[in-house]
Order: structure tokens, then C-alpha cells, then sequence
């Protein structure tokens, strides 16, 4: 069977790496992007350079026709998904008093309606094939909480709830359905919470370091292998030590 | 498409979709006791139906299904709406 992986939000950061990680483990790769064009070619353009195989694909995954015409767009030019990895996430931070409903929908819609939506989409095929991994990124500021991300917090959280969900819904067709909990890892998204910030973050942190995208990648990887075939509904802490 | 044709289809995709056994269906028999098809094997049985006949089960409409016999009736209906 043709192993095919769909990763939101792939054009940088913490999705590129998972982009790259499971081209390497031999996935043919959707890489979709919602307005960094440039930077999903250039992920598109690592893994064929590498010999593998990838598409970039945009799509708004908070808007239903798009989401379901990247699926296929997918299924026609790579095959249908095997491995969905929900990653597309955006902050918005404010403290709650001063946090508006723009922001408050903003973020759950990129973060959490596109969960729902590319994960209805993917298991139609999923299910027919009686197998399937979708893995989500969630966030430890989804477990713990963070001052300031009230709605960044409530979305990650709200990822993990529908992953214990969908796991227990599917898991009779063969399909695993997971989650990750990144801590702080070195993106944009971490870059722009500024130097003191990340500075205090760090004594938090047991490894005293921030992760990379790429330690952050290689447990998706694990979890889309065959190796992690027993399980599901589970929630994966990479955050270096953090949240103990 | 007859009354015939929409049964024989209705079986094909019962025994291509859901795996059941050809012997099994019967227009009496029951999704859930006879067939033993679970509540996800309904919602496939009923995404096959809306892709093969071309029409839209509503859940409510869905909701009501307990014999196979009440599906034909139900694609039956929406063919002929």
C-alpha cells in the first residue's frame, strides 16, 4: 500500500520538520501551507532533492470547501491519505480581559475547527482502507495553561479531548488516533514571545534547553510507524522536562 | 432504478463495504442483531449509499434505519423525490 501523509501547516517550523521526517521514512508527502507559498515549495523541494516525493498544497484548513478540495487535490496526485498529521496552529496571545472575539475565534478556527475538519475528511478513506494514523499537535499550554493564551490554551486542549474521542470511534477500523504536546521548541511561533521570555522559560525546563522541530518530528514519526500500532487517544509530552 | 436493481446494489455494497456475509441479508434482516453492524458501519453504509445512488440521507432520516428493507425503502424514496 502507497504510504501517503498530509501535514498541515508544513511550510515551516515544527510541520516542516514532520514534512521532511516522514518524506525520509518513505511517506509521499502533502505539504500544505496557507500563505508561505516560497517556503512550502522549498520544503517540496528538500524532499524531491532527497529523492522522495511531495506536493504543496493551499488551503485555508479552517474553511471546509477548501479542506475537502486539498483532500482532493491529495488523493489524486499522491493517492488517498494514510497518515494525517493536524499541525497548522497560530497564537494570538492577550491577556483574557483584554482579549477580543476576533482573537478568540481566530485561533480556535485555525487551531481546533481544523482539526475537526481534516480529520472528517481523511477518515472517509481511512476507513475504507480499515487503517490509519492521525496525530495532532496539541501544546503543554493546552495541559498546564499559560497566562496570556487563553484561547491558544483552550484550542490545544480542546485537540486533546477530540483526540481521546475520535480514538474511541475508530478505533474498531484499525485507525490510531494521537496527539502531541510540544513544550518550547524553537520556531517563529517561540522567536516572538522574545528573549525574556524564553530566557525564564528555559530555567523550567529540566534538559535546560529549548527542543527542536525536529525532536518534536521524531516522535510523530514513531507514532505514524507500524511500531506504534497498539496506541491510541494518547497525548505525547515533548517539552524537554517541563511540564513535571 | 427499480425496486430490484436498488436491493441487488443495497447487497454489493453491504457485502463489498461492511464485509458481511451475502447469506445474511435478508430485506427483514436487522443492521444491528442480525448483522451485527455497528453504529460507524452504519455511517459507512449510509456514506456508500449517498455516493452509489446519488442522494442525501439526512441523520434524522438515517436515524430511524433497523432492516435492510427500510434502507431500499429509504433510497427508494429519495430516488423518486
Amino acid at each position: 500500500m502507497s504510504k501517503v501523509a498530509l501535514v498541515t501547516g508544513a511550510s515551516r517550523g515544527i510541520g516542516r520538520a514532520i514534512a521532511l521526517r516522514l518524506a525520509a521514512d518513505g511517506y509521499s508527502v502533502g505539504v500544505n501551507y496557507a500563505s508561505s507559498a516560497a517556503k512550502a515549495e522549498e520544503v517540496v523541494a528538500e524532499i524531491v532533492a532527497a529523492g522522495g516525493s511531495a506536493v504543496a498544497i493551499r488551503a485555508d484548513v479552517a474553511d471546509a470547501d477548501e479542506v475537502n478540495a486539498m483532500f482532493a487535490t491529495i488523493s489524486e496526485e499522491l493517492g488517498s491519505v494514510t497518515v494525517l498529521v493536524n499541525n497548522a496552529g497560530i497564537t494570538d496571545d492577550g491577556l483574557l480581559l483584554r482579549m477580543n472575539a476576533d482573537q478568540w475565534d481566530r485561533v480556535i478556527a485555525t487551531n481546533l475547527r481544523s482539526v475537526y475538519l481534516c480529520t472528517k475528511a481523511a477518515l472517509r478513506g481511512m476507513i475504507r482502507a480499515k487503517g490509519g494514523r492521525i496525530i495532532s499537535v496539541s501544546s503543554v499550554s493546552g495541559i498546564s495553561g499559560n497566562p496570556g493564551q487563553a484561547n491558544y490554551a483552550a484550542s490545544k486542549a480542546g485537540v486533546i479531548g477530540f483526540t481521546k474521542s475520535t480514538a474511541k470511534e475508530v478505533g474498531s477500523r484499525g485507525i490510531t488516533v494521537n496527539a502531541v504536546a510540544p513544550g518550547f521548541i524553537a520556531t517563529d511561533m517561540t522567536d516572538a514571545l522574545g528573549e525574556e521570555v524564553t530566557e525564564a522559560a528555559t530555567h523550567q525546563i529540566s534538559l535546560g534547553r529549548l527542543g527542536s522541530p525536529e525532536e518534536v518530528a521524531s516522535v510523530v514519526g514513531y507514532l505514524a510507524s507500524d511500531e506504534a500500532s497498539y496506541i491510541t487517544g494518547q497525548t505525547i509530552v515533548v517539552d524537554g522536562g517541563l511540564a513535571l | 432504478m427499480d425496486r430490484n436493481d436498488i436491493e441487488s446494489k443495497m447487497k454489493e455494497l453491504l457485502v463489498e463495504e461492511l464485509g458481511l456475509d451475502e447469506d445474511k441479508i435478508t430485506m427483514s434482516a436487522t443492521f444491528e442483531e442480525d448483522l451485527e453492524v455497528d453504529s460507524l458501519g452504519v455511517v459507512e453504509l449510509l456514506m456508500a449509499l449517498e455516493d452509489n445512488f446519488g442522494v442525501q440521507i439526512p441523520d434524522e432520516e438515517a436515524e430511524s434505519l433497523v432492516t435492510v428493507g427500510e434502507a431500499v425503502d429509504l433510497v427508494e424514496k429519495k430516488l423518486n423525490a
